[in-house]
């Protein structure tokens, strides 16, 4: 597929997500909307990764930090053939179901459970220094809220990472400067993002978190940075493909009314049917 | 007397596997000497990371380490460990089912005068209530290394508490029965049943010696997995006792008395008395000072069963 096919995929999927939280009558639709195209990139142009070889030593490792955006990962993992996408939707969050509301590794396709904020990058730490220790080729990239980035642990491991030089780790910002009570710079401010991490020893990357050849470019950019890890600062639109919860930060979970609903799908549609006819 | 504490019968036993098994890989914050893994670092440097001051990091990075296939041993205070990290042994290592050992070392209260920031009084409480994390108190450097071997065999998640310093013997290299989640019987007697864990263990059977002078016989258990619960010996022990009594260093909430008290009263209720820590900041002391102090001895134990007979 190419970029153009990738992002009208990508609302397709924004509409498998947005499905599954209307039938599991909750969720956290925003982040999954800005998420998405960050997602899509990693998994269909990216990562080395398919359920063929979901054991394989050598595949690309993802954790998925921001685990309450889980909707756009199982949208994306059942594209992939993880599972079926008709099961996901019809199952989310409902009474013994495993499509829990946070990333669950009893799923296939999810290496580790998430939930909590500050836990990804850590881990994938340990992963990436498995992969120097051992002379393999495996990427590893993690995705974190930028809201999340007040939780200290995500520091510690940027500490670890840089000390450890793991060119081998990247991790992606989902900056939609927007969390659950507000704006991020009101909230505890961190515009100057990049000077934090560069001043960490990280190559920084900066892209617009909607444009898939962007993406591309800064993930094919840090494939090639020798000695430290790399951040893509990716700038996103919380709630992206609807004005209906665009850029608004109460729409962090909140469940659409059935008339928000079908504005929404409607909302998505037309987005896609505008970049296939573009 | 025996000079070598528990955290380097940990070590000895690393430094033993790790000449064939390269995939153990011991990690520590800061603490490599605290945990008397310096050996192991000066002789496996390639088998060995160093995170710093960031225990949240130690276990997460520990996590990630054996998702890709390591047995990783994440060792450090007892008291950071449990609780400066008790997410990430939730999340990281026990909800996501990582073969990690968390290895708190000087626990209880081994940093004496330090203080309660030190000490490490719950860590049995909090890691217990943990779906699929083990929790384990050996008591001397024998059974020490018996378990160590035992966990290198497993792929599952584990929480061990050892002391600082080094605690008198209970077995000898030669006679250390062992085996993994069963209490181990160190004496037998219809009286009282006397259940202890870690270093409370030794003066815990002392006791015994001086109660059978008296001619109150006791059964006594070493109950080093505190989870899981070697279930069957308690009720045995607790089958014929009038008593029983059990001796452990942590918080009087949710330890070793609290699961045996469960476990008694659910099939075959008995008095159950818990020797523990109280419930505030242990007073300023070493650390036998302050076992004394509240108890903790051979002595102390003998009166609490006298008393309660």
């Amino acid at each position: 597929m190419d970029n153009k096919e990738l992002q009208a995929k990508a609302y397709d999927l924004r509409m498998d997500a947005v499905n599954m939280i209307m039938e599991g009558k909750g969720g956290h639709i925003g982040g999954d909307m800005s998420a998405m195209d960050i997602l899509v990139t990693l998994y269909f142009k990216e990562m080395n990764i398919e359920p063929e070889i979901q054991d394989d030593p050598d595949r690309d490792r993802f954790v998925m930090s921001k685990g309450h955006s889980v909707e756009s990962l199982y949208a994306v993992l059942a594209a992939k053939g993880f599972f079926p996408t008709e099961r996901v939707i019809h199952e989310f969050s409902k009474f013994g179901s495993p499509f829990i509301g946070h990333p669950n590794n009893k799923l296939p396709g999810i290496e580790m459970n998430s939930g909590s904020l500050g836990h990804g990058l850590p881990v994938c730490t340990g992963m990436a220094l498995v992969g120097k220790m051992d002379g393999r080729s495996y990427r590893v990239y993690t995705l974190m809220g930028d809201g999340e980035l007040a939780e200290g642990s995500v520091w510690e491991a940027v500490m670890a990472a840089s000390h450890y030089r793991l060119d081998n780790l990247c991790a992606i910002v989902d900056r939609n400067r927007l969390q659950m009570s507000g704006n991020t710079e009101d909230v505890m401010h961190q515009d100057d993002l990049g000077a934090r991490f560069g001043s960490f020893g990280w190559h920084v990357e900066e892209a617009d978190g909607h444009d898939i050849g962007a993406l591309s470019r800064a993930f094919e950019n840090a494939r090639h940075v020798k000695g430290c890890p790399t951040v893509v600062i990716a700038n996103t639109v919380k709630g992206c493909g609807s004005a209906v919860m665009e850029d608004k930060y109460d729409w962090h979970h909140k469940l659409p009314t059935q008339e928000e609903y079908e504005q929404i799908m409607r909302d998505l549609a037309s987005r896609k049917e505008a970049i296939l006819s573009e | 007397m025996n000079k070598i504490p528990n955290r380097q019968a940990i070590c000895e036993v690393l430094m033993e596997r790790a000449k064939e098994d390269k995939k153990i890989v011991v990690l520590c914050s800061d603490a490599r000497g605290s945990a008397a893994l310096k050996p192991f670092a000066d002789t496996y440097p390639e088998q060995f990371v160093e995170v710093g001051i960031a225990e949240q990091d130690l276990v997460s990075i520990s996590a990630g380490l054996a998702k890709c296939g390591r047995k990783a041993f994440a060792a450090a205070p007892a008291c950071f460990l449990s609780a400066r990290s008790y997410e990430q042994a939730k999340i990281d290592v026990a909800y996501s089912d990582t073969n990690v050992k968390l290895i708190g070392v000087s626990g209880g209260i081994s940093y004496g005068a330090l203080g309660m920031s030190h000490h490490s009084a719950q860590d049995i409480a909090v890691m217990s209530a943990i779906p699929n994390m083990r929790v384990y108190l050996p008591s001397d450097r024998f059974q020490t290394a018996r378990l160590t071997e035992a966990l290198l065999e497993d792929t599952k998640p584990a929480y061990v508490r050892v002391g600082r310093g080094p605690v008198e013997d209970v077995y000898t290299e030669e006679d250390c029965p062992f085996e993994m989640d069963r209490a181990t019987v160190l004496r037998e007697g219809a009286d009282v049943a006397l259940i202890a864990c870690g270093e409370m263990v030794k003066p815990t059977n002392d006791a015994a010696e001086l109660l059978a002078r008296e001619g109150i016989e006791s059964t006594v258990l070493d109950m080093y997995c505190l989870k899981p619960l070697d279930e069957a010996a308690v009720l045995r022990a607790a089958q014929s006792a009038r008593l029983v009594v059990t001796v452990e260093v942590h918080s009087p909430y949710g330890g070793l008395g609290a699961v045996v008290a469960q476990t008694v009263s659910r099939t075959n209720p008995k008095k159950v008395v818990n020797i523990a820590l109280p419930d505030a900041p242990v007073i300023t002391g070493t650390p036998q000072e302050v076992f004394d102090y509240y108890g903790m001895n051979a002595e102390g134990i003998a009166k609490t069963v006298r008393e309660n007979l």
